[in-house]
């Protein structure tokens, strides 16, 4: 067998192996969209390169220790043989020549699934933004003027356009079965764009720790059809309560979704999920540039923080 | 307002005291290991007290400036928070383990437990293991008779046991930061956590790194100058390369982390904005910095790890080592990339396509002289005759396992992959991957290799493949799962999970965390046995491995000044070819008066009054912190007015003792490799094969 058939058989084993064992389905493994399907056939590509120069290894080590064994008289000894050129040759070229493709590839990919680009399609794009906050993730959907907290609806082949940013510590952004993560920082905008091939639901996360909630910073990322995603809309609109000054403040206290529904009195909504009919103003931008006026942001006004207090936050301002 | 005596230091700081107040399961655990704190302490103060240990403590160990002695106190240093580090690890594991929607411990608690692992595990289980090998090996292999700068290197043994010191004392008084071993801010900045764990964080590492760049000058230095004659830059062992190498990375690669804790300790203290939120602070200059430094860091370790393997697979494999120049080569280009790769650690930051390919294909490129150095090992073991002792067996498992970690290290060095593993537990698995096979077997082999060196008796056999064995298996049961919940998408540092698919692959890795246990009980036994055996297990006349290098031409233990004459180097390899040759265990026509540094207390004084400072920053008690550095200063200035500061040893009293250790060489049997381990060995070996003559060109 060629190493180039080995290469080619290797990455389709391996990923009937994978799939074969328990997962929980909310992988690039099994991906959603074009992204994480890219990125998981670039995984079995290095996977299947690499072994070009890994196999030797695993091959070599048993059998020359054995070879070469103590006890073992008929072995050649040549304790002063330190050198041979057609070996360095070999040494250094071939994982060289490894790292250059590899390396060519890198480059290639990198900027072919560089997260900034819109991704091809037929419907018109979607814009959400996304605010990072403890222990939950704000949609805000500036278009049709609603928010949500915990689920993320957008329609099936439509490329989401995500601006990121946090209104506390930085955070990182992931739907695993659609697209890598990007960082969520204050007084930054991030892009990432998201693509799903059909509905579905795929479980999100923040990936970065950021406090005792960490764990519980999930989300649903829902892709449904057309007609379905108008009716959730319609369905947000109904169902949900105004996004105030107000209540963003309560908001934004350092609690999981199931207490921010608590907080915010809206029980009965899917565990951890808040649907806002409207929102006022233009609440990404504000939070941006909270931190960009020049001005301090004490502990009272800052989310996140211990003394997080925005009533008195309020009346010093 | 904090108190004018005690700072914020107060009765809820104590964490028995918090146990009292809530004696929850968390609480308590926390609790029992700041009792283990203080009654080890209190139980080796007292046992030294009773055995009457504290003059030989203070005049042979503490005072010392022998850089063999500060080699062993720093590998002493490793091992116990070493024992800390394993223990942390295995509750973070029964935590996750036990982790679905819940779990036994506190997000809390289980945050600091992941925080004070990593510090401890890098700054003071890798880093002081380095060293110490380093300290103990490099001087005796280039025929020297100590470092470069003696004094200074008490220093920085002292610098970094303050650093240790803090971590512990952090178990006792307040708590330990939650923001990981990077401390990212603005989570550790004054608005987020306000308490004392952060500050412990910064003055350890602060502390701590300033004896490490200390640590790297004096050994680049010693290389440079002290070399023994006819110890040409290419006749070195290739394991004082790796520590050329590592001394670079240190002195340029430790100063962006100082200095970036630094920066988040002006933040904290002082109001500064280098890194919050607000007033154009900017969390990614600190996380810049931190991996300007923490990449060469992995290398800093992972160097000399490479080297400790280039010696012992050479000398159990009987033979040169294949590639001399072509490992000098791969070592120094690995030291000079890994400067050029940091930005990988943040590839998800949102920078352009363009500084992640370069990045990412400079990350990639580190792994062609990492291959070139393994299959350089393969074909050291190519026609030779390998004994396989306990090292050997750590450096096959880092052979199989270290090239998954090259593997997995070739995926994250893109971009594309990154993005999706970044932060999760692929990334755990792949750095526990290098660091362990790599940095921590090749530690393990080289503290069984040159044991023997250091205290005149090899340690026990048995218990040393029982280790090997039970560290390589418990290594795999524990890590290799979690390179696949990482695909799956679980994140690091995860108190809980929701996710029920997750559980088999968690508890495969809590059974690996038991074996890797167990692995740390057989090296403790392993210790306590042979100390027990050391009658039979002595090798008191040098050379019980039929070594290669200057080292095992000195008896074991060397006497306090190494060499009874300075050797004039003729060849790589000299000692093999000395022996080969027949020159070795040659009686010097005339011996010298040696002059060598005498004790001081500085060290230990510097020791003790950063510790001070370093704790009265952290809880706010100003007088003592200003006292105490103020003695620091007072004492190293008050120093240099000392001029008196060596003594001399007279050539008869080295004249005898060489004489009467030469004499009980050669009335020695020699002893061929079948007997390498057997109470036989004494420590003089047969050559492997007849001297022939041209065969020393």
């Amino acid at each position: 067998m060629s190493v180039r058939q080995i290469s080619r058989i290797l990455p389709g084993a391996l990923a009937l192996a994978l799939t074969g064992c328990t997962g929980s389905g909310d992988s690039f493994l099994q991906p959603g969209g074009p992204i994480a399907a890219a990125q998981r056939t670039e995984l079995f590509q290095i996977f299947g390169w690499t072994m070009i120069a890994i196999l030797p290894v695993f091959v070599l080590v048993p059998l020359l220790l054995w070879r070469y064994r103590y006890r073992n008289a008929k072995a050649r000894y040549t304790p002063d043989w330190d050198r041979s050129a057609i070996l360095e040759v070999l040494m250094w070229g071939v994982p060289l020549v490894i790292v250059v493709v590899l390396s060519a590839q890198l480059y290639r990919t990198t900027h072919a699934l560089d997260p900034v680009q819109p991704l091809a399609s037929e419907n018109p794009p979607l814009r959400v933004q996304v605010v990072g906050l403890d222990w939950k993730w704000l949609f805000l959907y500036p278009d049709l003027g609603i928010a949500t907290v915990n689920e993320l609806a957008f329609p099936v082949e439509t490329s989401v356009a995500l601006d990121l940013t946090t209104d506390t510590v930085m955070q990182s952004f992931l739907i695993s079965a659609l697209a890598g993560q990007i960082y969520a920082m204050p007084g930054m905008r991030t892009r990432l764009h998201i693509l799903a091939d059909a509905p579905g639901s795929f479980e999100g996360e923040n990936t970065q720790f950021n406090g005792t909630g960490f764990p519980a910073q999930r989300f649903a990322a829902r892709a449904m059809s057309a007609a379905d995603f108008d009716a959730w809309v319609a369905q947000v609109r109904a169902d949900g309560q105004p996004l105030t000054e107000a209540s963003y403040a309560l908001l934004a206290e350092s609690s999981t979704g199931a207490q921010a529904q608590a907080r915010l009195g809206a029980e009965g909504m899917a565990p951890g999920v808040l649907h806002f009919s409207t929102v006022e103003g233009d609440l990404f931008h504000s939070i941006l540039h909270r931190y960009m006026h020049g001005n301090p942001v004490p502990p009272s006004a800052q989310p996140g923080a211990v003394g997080y207090a925005p009533e008195t936050a309020e009346q010093t301002r | 307002m904090t108190d004018p005596i005690f700072g914020r230091l107060d009765l809820s700081s104590l964490s028995v005291w918090r146990a009292f107040q809530d004696p929850s399961l968390s609480e308590l655990i926390g609790a029992g290991a700041a009792m283990a704190v203080i009654l080890g302490a209190l139980a080796t103060l007292a046992l030294l007290t009773w055995i009457r240990l504290w003059g030989p403590l203070w005049r042979d160990w503490l005072t010392s400036v022998d850089h063999k002695r500060i080699g062993i106190m720093y590998c002493a240093l490793a091992l116990i928070m070493l024992a800390r580090g394993v223990i942390e690890g295995v509750l973070m594991r029964t935590q996750q383990a036990f982790g679905l929607h819940g779990g036994f411990l506190t997000p809390d608690h289980f945050s600091e437990l992941f925080s004070t692992h990593g510090t401890i595990m890098i700054f003071f289980v890798a880093m002081p293991f380095i060293a110490g090998v380093i300290n103990y090996v490099m001087p005796l292999q280039i025929g020297a008779r100590d470092m470069a700068f003696p004094v200074m290197n008490q220093i920085s043994l002292g610098l970094t046991a303050t650093g240790a010191a803090l971590v512990m004392i952090s178990l006792v008084l307040g708590e330990f930061s939650t923001g990981g071993w990077a401390n990212y801010p603005p989570y550790t900045g004054a608005d987020f956590q306000p308490g004392p764990g952060p500050d412990y964080w910064i003055w350890s590492i602060v502390l701590a790194g300033i004896g490490t760049t200390l640590s790297g000058i004096n050994f680049a230095v010693t290389i440079y100058k002290e070399r023994a004659p006819g110890m040409h830059f290419l006749r070195m062992p290739i394991f004082c390369w790796t520590v050329i190498c590592t001394s670079i990375i240190m002195i340029f690669a430790l100063p962006p982390l100082t200095v970036a804790a630094l920066m988040l300790a002006a933040d904290r203290y002082l109001d500064f904005h280098f890194f919050t939120n607000d007033l154009g602070g900017n969390m990614m200059n600190y996380v810049n910095l931190f991996w300007l430094f923490g990449h060469p860091e992995v290398y800093l370790l992972v160097i000399p790890a490479y080297g400790v393997f280039s010696e012992v697979i050479s000398t159990y494999s009987g033979k040169r080592i294949y590639g001399y120049m072509s490992m000098v080569y791969a070592t120094m280009s690995i030291a000079v990339l890994s400067f050029c790769v940091w930005l990988h650690h943040f590839f998800t930051m949102g920078q352009s396509a363009n500084i992640n390919a370069a990045f990412g294909i400079a990350s990639m490129a580190i792994a062609v002289p990492t291959g070139v150095k393994i299959y350089n090992w393969l074909a050291t073991i190519f026609r030779g005759r390998v004994r396989m002792t306990v090292p050997m067996i750590y450096a096959t498992g880092f052979f199989y396992l270290f090239v998954i970690g090259g593997l997995t290290g070739v995926m994250l060095a893109n971009p594309v992959i990154s993005y999706q593993v970044h932060n999760t537990l692929f990334l755990v698995a792949h750095f526990h991957n290098v660091i362990i096979p790599g940095v921590l077997f090749g530690l393990l082999a080289g503290y069984h290799y040159w044991f023997p060196k250091a205290f005149g008796f090899r340690l026990h056999e048995g218990w040393g493949r029982a280790a090997a064995l039970l560290w390589i298996v418990g290594f795999s049961f524990t890590f290799l799962p979690l390179y696949w919940l990482g695909l799956q998408g679980m994140p690091r540092r995860s108190a809980s999970f929701g996710d029920p698919s997750f559980q088999p692959m968690l508890w495969l890795a809590l059974f690996g965390g038991m074996l890797i246990l167990a692995a740390l009980g057989s090296l403790m036994l392993q210790l306590w046995v042979s100390i027990r055996n050391r009658v039979q297990l002595a090798v008191p006349l040098g050379d019980p491995w039929n070594g290669r290098s200057l080292e095992w031409s000195i008896p074991s233990p060397p006497p306090a000044y190494n060499f009874a004459l300075l050797p004039q180097v003729l060849d790589r390899d000299d000692f093999a070819e000395a022996k080969a040759s027949g020159r070795a265990y040659a009686e010097p026509a005339v011996y010298e008066d040696i002059e060598m540094p005498d004790n001081t207390a500085i060290g230990m004084i510097v020791c003790v009054c950063s510790t001070l400072m370093g704790l009265a920053l952290v809880f706010w008690i100003w007088w003592l912190a200003v006292l105490s550095l103020g003695v620091m200063v007072v004492s190293l200035i008050g120093r240099t007015f000392r001029t008196d500061l060596s003594h001399v040893i007279p050539a008869a009293q080295i004249a005898a003792e060489h004489r009467a250790w030469l004499a009980r060489v050669r009335a020695a049997p020699a002893v061929d490799r079948l007997a390498e381990t057997h109470d036989r060995n004494r420590g003089r070996a047969m050559p492997e094969r007849p001297f022939a003559a041209g065969a020393a060109e």
